[in-house]
């Protein structure tokens, strides 16, 4: 009987996860591709070296999010890896978080009045937690910053 | 002061280089954040209050490192790099470091 109530539970999870977890990221990518299209004359260049052109100020501008997994994506993420090959579920939540961290950058920059960023630098950290539980919790930073220049 | 992740700062001149400033800071995880990131990691998505935490992290860190390149005297840092590590489990290292110059 209880293994019975602890099999309904974690199915309970897996099915929030996968109906309220995938709406969310489907409405996340919508909004994602609407912003970039509303962002997309701020440009961005990772070259170290701006051009010789007289800029009136720089400014350091930096985006960042923390994004986690659903508990559906997490457990199919782990079956995968049984197996090895590529882990989608995963490879969709390093896009989602890069994307939005550059997107943060880019509003950062709009403000102060600049129209590009140089020198565009990722940092991504993983805030996966060791020792909660039998199945820890994975999270990830994404940092996007660079030096916007105010012509 | 002035920061910037290139290696110049436009429409000035570098005229000392001063070495390298960081900060750092330790940030917890667990704070009451973190019973609703516990509920947010079933459904996925962003973790609005681990990110707040980290973007505060990272002012302070920053605030240190300018505190440091002030004492030396200088009046810009460039070459800014972050870097976030997962020190322990439910603990992160927010680090901020760069040169310090006194640019005209």
């Amino acid at each position: 009987m209880e293994l019975l109530i602890q099999l309904g539970f974690v199915a309970l999870l897996l099915l929030v996860g996968l109906v309220f977890g995938r709406a969310a990221e489907q409405r996340h990518f919508r909004d994602l591709e609407r912003r970039e299209a509303e962002f997309a004359n701020v440009l961005v260049f990772n070259e170290r070296t701006p051009p010789q052109r007289p800029f009136r100020e720089a400014a350091l501008v930096v985006g960042s999010v923390v994004v986690a997994e659903d508990y559906f994506k997490r457990m199919a993420a782990a079956l995968k890896s049984l197996v090895g090959g590529r882990l989608t579920a995963y490879e969709s939540l390093m896009d989602r978080g890069r994307r939005e961290a550059i997107l943060r950058m880019k509003a950062e920059a709009r403000a102060r009045g600049a129209r590009v960023v140089f020198n565009v630098r990722f940092e991504t950290a993983s805030l996966a937690e060791a020792g909660a539980g039998a199945r820890p919790m994975f999270s990830a930073e994404f940092i996007a910053y660079g030096t916007a220049l105010v012509e | 002061m002035e920061l910037s992740n290139l290696e110049v700062i436009p429409g000035r001149q570098v005229v000392r280089h001063l070495g390298l400033v960081q900060g750092s800071t330790v940030r917890s995880k667990h704070a009451g954040r973190d019973i609703m990131a516990g509920l947010k990691n079933i459904v996925g998505g962003e973790l609005k209050g681990y990110t707040e935490l980290l973007i505060e992290a990272r002012q302070e860190a920053i605030e240190r490192m300018v505190a440091q390149a002030q004492a030396v005297g200088a009046n810009a840092v460039i070459n800014v790099r972050f870097s976030t590590s997962n020190i322990t489990s439910g603990a992160a290292e927010v680090m901020a470091y760069g040169t310090a110059v006194y640019a005209e």
